[in-house]
């Protein structure tokens, strides 16, 4: 008996049918497509793009060449070279990333105390030759000066989780 | 008819120029590719004196079919044409010997008073020759065409069973026997009261 | 029309002026069919996309109408790359060979009472025969491109092709024993009377599920197509092609499936014929303009061959692929068996003159 209600069904082809209904139903719902350029979904504030150093409100910047970035980025995409400057403090005289070598783990935001290298919301940037990926410290310090309120905002967004 | 002398004259060139390439050239993959062009300049040399079953069962059968299976297994097979002509030498004497004879018998056929075969007969446009074939089938040679399915069907069996192997240990699967599983043949729910720990 | 162009040629011989004008025909015919192409690998990115909870192509044209056309012009600028040791002639045959056949068979489709090419005699054995040419396409491709994935989906499609063209005939057999005759005009003739209700799709129900079914498999589409097995063996038989070789495999695809929806419109579903003829009192068919919309036509015909188009797609969006096995368990051992016993059921009907198909024979 269930041999020939198995048979029966697979003859008039009911599970087959079945897959057509649900397809047929589908064809009808709304369309979840974004079409990108134009429309575009909401980034979180925790958002991991391009890399930006940021200042300090009086203009000085905040790495402090401690260099725990460089010793828990996985990809080992950072490189830092220091030296004292005139006012006694340390500060870097290299800072660059390999973005074609950085996997955007966040792991250099998380570890730096004092908020200096962050992730920003920037995800369309291109460069035209393997040079123009690889941020040294003037570029990323001219990002953070550009998109300063965004990240400072991104921050204070993100701030009550951490 | 300008045209149909013009048709005619372009299709057998073509089907004596493939039917000798089928025989000299060297591979065998185009070789038979050379077979079905022959066919099918055949079919239309057919329809050309309004046979049209015959020219489409042609097409149909040969090229459709038997082709097809022909070229599936030359392309599998690794033909090796050293050894294939190592005896020329030895076997040409008795080709040589079939060729003539072969070409005595077209020639006495082709050049007899006319006797020796019917010339076609050209019937109007609205004469279908399958009905005509069908009617001549299924009534005065409906034995002898019974008997030609009959031994097809037991060829079409023996070759079933000559390339039947059961082999009852391969673990293949069986998709219709795994989705006509239900749950209740492979779980067995039980219902049992907790018991105190001893 | 036709006397137009006779006179315009009349200085040439009358042989002359015939094959011109058969010539003009084959074009008319091709150049819309060449469209309903292209457009149609249009219409199954949109429908696939719907299926799939998406839009599909929307840049090119509005809502990406003009997408068919871009695709067109990229393949035609593209290089034809020909392998090393590919032998270069049959390499270059091979898409030729698929896409002649797909179209030289709309030779014998009636799309109207009086509009048909060539009124053949043995229409239908015509286009079982030159259907079955095609399948050379696909094998010359596979040898002549020297890859093993080539030829591998050469192999395949060749098997596949030749059991799917088994069952095709017998659920053809079928539609000649119902109609009495090979030509389509009769065929769709025959199936005149009460609307829809007389059509062969109903006394033929099975010949006709398994027909379309082979017509799928046929066609190398979705479910059955192990040919190109994008996901095994590459792209099967035409890895090896770019450019616009590759382009007239597609359109030699997609014309194979123009054609096989035509054909099933004409045997089983009555071509021309309205749904409604037979049906209606004959004072609606006069009401003006709603008259002649609701009655017998080439609309109708189109509107069925979209139909069975739409399922193609459907299909596509809906089953995943067979193994190759399954395929062909299901046209030896499934097929072809319930085709014998519907014919053997239909020769019954037919004696038995079962109204409202076969009460007049």
């Amino acid at each position: 008996m269930k041999h020939f209600v198995q048979f029966m069904k697979s003859l008039f082809l009911l599970e087959l049918l079945k897959g057509m209904n649900v397809t047929g139903r589908y064809f009808f719902k709304p369309k979840m497509t974004l079409r990108y350029p134009e429309e575009r979904t909401p980034l979180s504030p925790r958002f991991r793009g391009l890399h930006a150093l940021r200042r300090y409100p009086n203009g000085e910047e905040r790495c402090i060449a401690c260099k725990l970035c460089e010793a828990v980025c996985p990809a080992l995409a950072i490189t830092i070279e220091s030296a004292e400057r005139e006012d006694g403090t340390r500060r870097t005289t290299r800072y660059e990333i390999d973005l074609t070598k950085c996997i955007f783990c966040g792991y250099c935001e998380e570890s730096c105390p004092v908020d200096s290298i962050v992730e920003t919301h920037i995800f369309e940037y291109h460069g035209e030759e393997r040079a123009d990926l690889y941020m040294t410290k003037e570029k990323l310090l001219a990002v953070g000066d550009k998109y300063e309120v965004q990240i400072a905002q991104a921050r204070e967004q993100d701030a009550r989780y951490r | 008819m300008g045209i149909e002398k013009f048709i005619f004259y372009i299709f057998s060139v073509l089907l004596i120029a493939s039917a000798s390439m089928v025989i000299t050239v060297r591979n065998p993959v185009k070789a038979a590719l050379f077979l079905v062009l022959a066919f099918f300049a055949s079919a239309v040399l057919w329809l050309l004196i309004k046979a049209e079953f015959l020219a489409i069962v042609l097409v149909l059968v040969y090229v459709g079919a038997v082709m097809v299976l022909f070229l599936f297994v030359v392309m599998m097979l690794d033909i090796n044409i050293e050894r294939m002509r190592a005896g020329f030498i030895r076997y040409l004497p008795l080709g040589i010997l079939v060729a003539l004879t072969m070409a005595g018998m077209l020639i006495w056929v082709v050049s007899g008073d006319g006797s020796a075969f019917n010339h076609s007969v050209l019937h109007g446009p609205s004469y279908s020759n399958t009905q005509a074939l069908g009617l001549v089938l299924y009534t005065n040679y409906v034995y002898p065409f019974e008997i030609a399915a009959v031994i097809l069907l037991v060829a079409i069996i023996a070759a079933i069973t000559l390339t039947l192997r059961r082999r009852p240990n391969t673990k293949h699967q069986k998709p219709a026997e795994q989705i006509a599983v239900k749950r209740h043949d492979r779980v067995r729910m039980v219902k049992m009261k907790a018991e105190e720990r001893k | 029309m036709i006397e137009w162009i006779t006179s315009l040629l009349s200085f040439l011989p009358s042989g002359w002026v015939t094959v011109i004008i058969i010539l003009i025909k084959i074009v008319v015919i091709v150049l819309p069919l060449m469209l309903a192409v292209a457009y149609l690998t249009y219409a199954e990115r949109k429908i696939i996309g719907a299926m799939q909870v998406r839009l599909g192509p929307t840049r090119v044209g509005w809502n990406g109408s003009l997408q068919p056309i871009a695709d067109a012009l990229k393949l035609m600028f593209k290089e034809i790359i020909i392998p090393a040791k590919a032998s270069k002639f049959l390499f270059l045959l091979a898409p030729l060979l698929l896409i002649g056949p797909a179209l030289a068979a709309w030779a014998v489709i009636p799309f109207d009472a009086q509009m048909v090419l060539a009124n053949v005699n043995a229409g239908l054995l015509y286009v079982l025969a030159i259907t079955s040419i095609g399948v050379y396409g696909v094998i010359i491709a596979g040898w002549a491109s020297n890859s093993k994935y080539a030829l591998l989906g050469a192999m395949r499609s060749a098997a596949q092709i030749v059991s799917y063209e088994i069952a095709m005939g017998f659920a053809l057999v079928g539609v000649l024993m119902a109609a009495g005759s090979l030509n389509f005009g009769d065929i769709v003739r025959g199936q005149e009377g009460y609307g829809f209700v007389s059509w062969y799709m109903w006394p033929l129900l099975p010949l006709f599920v398994i027909y379309f079914i082979s017509g799928v498999a046929e066609t190398n589409r979705a479910p059955f197509d192990m040919a190109e097995g994008e996901s095994e063996i590459v792209a099967g038989f035409h890895v090896e092609y770019s450019g616009m070789p590759f382009a007239v495999f597609f359109l030699a695809e997609y014309a194979n499936m123009i054609l096989i929806s035509a054909l099933a419109s004409v045997m089983f579903l009555g071509g021309w014929l309205s749904p409604l003829a037979g049906l209606l009192p004959d004072s609606v068919f006069e009401i003006p303009l709603l008259g002649p919309l609701l009655g017998s036509g080439i609309h109708w015909f189109f509107i069925k061959i979209a139909v069975f188009l739409f399922f193609f797609l459907w299909f596509r969006a809906t089953f995943p692929r067979y193994r190759y096995d399954q395929i062909m368990r299901l046209g030896w051992k499934v097929f072809i068996p319930i085709t014998i016993v519907w014919l053997l059921v239909l020769g019954i009907a037919i004696l038995a003159g079962l109204p409202p198909w076969f009460s007049a024979a």
